[in-house]
């Protein structure tokens, strides 16, 4: 996660000089196909939805150009100027409570491996095994677990005598945001438990000894030896959570349709994204591409300055 | 709060910390890891119970399952299975998809090997920059373009078509299998290159005889992490597909969930079969893929 530092050239060594020497017909027939493929699909799109958002569109016909009147219409304009802010919160909602639930309880994980490594193998596997599963299929399988007559969950809890607790849970707006982050949390806890779990490995034993030598509390030892050596994982875990968060798309659509839940409680900026663009509205490409502009230049723009200063925290 | 610690004595020479430590703590201790075993099992229950009620859950007829929705299955019956796969049509949708899948690995982790390649080894003009232009796709959320893509697929005769989603798929794998090769290359000693090009290999040959092989590691970290994705991906088919009967799996479940609401052990049943390429990846490659998530903390 430290592309621009990956660029350090190597000094150079006597056994470099000749491979210096690469015709550059060889190099463009090294690169060029990646950089077409990378160009074409991923870059040009962008760049393309910018200038579409400077335009004025009657369907797909290209209209005036407008400049920032495409961002000043759905930032002022009913219902997107309410759909906005209200997608953004749950967006940074889901972050908050993502790097509360998940983050954290995959920091006792691997602090439990860590101490305890016996099985250490099988649990990470166990633990880590939603993790390639879609999304899409993630929401499906929770959907038919908490659904609400026919669940094996609130089966489960009338079960216990829990009737009370027996809730349609997608079906509550209140409930809905909570259920998901805890269900995406299920899905993606192997992520931080393994970061974490490498980055304790790393620290030196002695410290540890030495701090238990000391006489130093359990607590403490965490506290003041592991924690400290820890916060490059926590910088990188919070830079992919953040990314992970603002681009959820599937698991909502598979928990909540595409209008995001009961009253679009779990409506997310991407889901937003893509009825702007595909819901009609004679103006629909113009606002929908100002829209996927801001929401790029919130994702690009925070991730960037995030690993800016947990990179210049590292340095220290 | 104090900063001071309880000091004990240390012990000459360098012992171990748990011989310095009295028996009672070692007592404690012992019941921590009882409890720390406890904890872990409780959530492995949690990460794999789901799963495995989607497993069961397949195995019964759908009247039990409505009857009682937490139970073991009456007798060992597949005919969910044969439902979903033929009348459900999931059979289609996961050939689609494992065309797809595997042609858009194998065309990404290609182009990105050879880029990575070139792009650690050989020095020329553009280099840095255009390292950065394939990293800093870690960080873009490409899907945000799909408006633009929709309308280039239109013009290039794309819309509904498989080969638009193996170019798609294999673009936005580059980021990622450029970084795990390149950072792979950057600790690969250059000695056997040399050897090869003093030999007089031309540079495509060594490539391929002799770079390819030694890059294995780091392309089954980029296949594997290639893989899953596509494999997964609901949002591109969704907008850029039309007909049924080219679907992949995941926009062939929202129309499979639609078909078969009432039916839960069909859907349980569609559930596993659209987990079982992943779930055969995990199996032979877990080594691969702690190594790719670890792969930023290397440094």
């Amino acid at each position: 996660m430290v592309p621009a530092q990956e660029l350090t050239v190597r000094p150079a060594r006597r056994s470099r000089r000749r491979a210096g020497r690469i015709s550059a017909g060889w190099i463009t027939s090294f690169c060029l196909p990646a950089f077409a493929l990378y160009g074409l699909f991923l870059v040009v799109p962008l760049v393309t939805a910018f200038y579409y958002g400077l335009f004025r569109w009657d369907g797909t016909q290209q209209g005036e150009f407008v400049g920032i009147g495409n961002y000043r219409e759905i930032l002022t304009r009913y219902p997107l100027s309410d759909e906005i802010p209200a997608a953004l919160g749950h967006n940074v909602l889901f972050f908050v409570g993502t790097m509360a639930i998940q983050n954290t309880i995959g920091l006792g994980l691997a602090l439990l491996l860590h101490r305890n490594p016996w099985g250490k193998r099988l649990f990470q596997t166990l633990f880590s095994l939603p993790y390639l599963i879609s999304p899409l299929i993630v929401g499906y399988i929770w959907s038919l677990l908490l659904s609400p007559t026919f669940g094996p969950i609130n089966f489960a809890l009338r079960a216990v005598g829990l009737d009370a607790w027996a809730r349609p849970w997608l079906g509550e707006p209140d409930l809905a945001l909570p259920v998901l982050i805890l269900v995406n949390a299920w899905q993606w806890i192997g992520g931080p438990m393994l970061i974490f779990g490498a980055a304790l490995a790393g620290i030196p034993q002695e410290l540890e000894e030495a701090a238990a030598m000391d006489g130093a509390s359990p607590t403490r030892t965490f506290w003041s030896i592991r924690f400290p050596l820890l916060i490059p994982a926590v910088g990188v875990i919070t830079v992919l959570t953040f990314i992970g968060c603002f681009n959820i798309f599937d698991l909502v659509y598979a928990l909540g349709g595409s209008d995001g839940g009961p009253g679009g409680a779990m409506d997310v900026l991407g889901l937003l994204y893509y009825r702007t663009a595909f819901r009609g509205g004679s103006n629909a490409i113009g606002e929908s591409s100002a829209l996927a502009m801001l929401i790029f230049v919130l994702i690009f723009g925070v991730s960037l300055a995030l690993e800016r200063t947990l990179r210049r925290r590292e340095v220290h | 709060m104090s900063t001071t610690l309880r000091t004990v004595p240390r012990p000459a020479g360098k012992v171990r910390a748990e011989a310095a430590r009295p028996r009672g703590t070692r007592q404690r201790s012992l019941l921590h890891s009882a409890g720390s075993q406890l904890l872990l099992w409780a959530y492995a229950a949690i990460a794999f119970g789901p799963l495995l009620l989607v497993l069961i859950g397949s195995l019964r007829p759908n009247a039990e399952i409505l009857r009682a929705p937490v139970g073991l299955p009456s007798s060992f019956d597949l005919s969910n299975y044969t439902r979903a796969w033929q009348t459900a049509s999931i059979s289609t949708y996961f050939i689609n998809s494992l065309t797809v899948t595997c042609a858009s690995v194998a065309l990404c982790v290609s182009v990105s090997a050879m880029a990575a390649y070139a792009l650690a080894r050989w020095k020329f003009p553009g280099r840095a920059l255009l390292a950065a232009l394939f990293l800093s796709g870690l960080m873009i959320p490409a899907k945000l373009g799909l408006l633009p893509v929709f309308y280039m697929f239109q013009s290039m005769g794309l819309i509904d078509s498989r080969i638009g989603l193996v170019l798609l798929y294999a673009a936005s794998g580059i980021p990622f299998s450029v970084f795990v090769i390149m950072g792979f290359m950057r600790g690969l000693p250059g000695e056997l290159e040399e050897a090869a090009r003093i030999d007089g290999a031309n540079e495509g040959r060594l490539f391929v005889s002799v770079i390819l092989p030694l890059m294995r590691p780091a392309l089954a970290v980029a296949t594997v992490f290639q893989f899953a994705p596509t494999w997964n991906d609901f949002f591109y088919p969704l907008v850029l597909l039309r007909s049924g009967d080219k679907y992949t799996i995941p926009v062939g479940l929202t129309r499979f969930f639609g078909e078969f609401a009432a039916d839960r052990g069909t859907l349980f049943a569609g559930l596993v079969i659209a987990l079982v390429p992943l779930a055969v990846v995990f199996a032979l490659a877990t080594k691969q893929i702690v190594a790719g998530l670890t792969a930023g903390m290397s440094r």
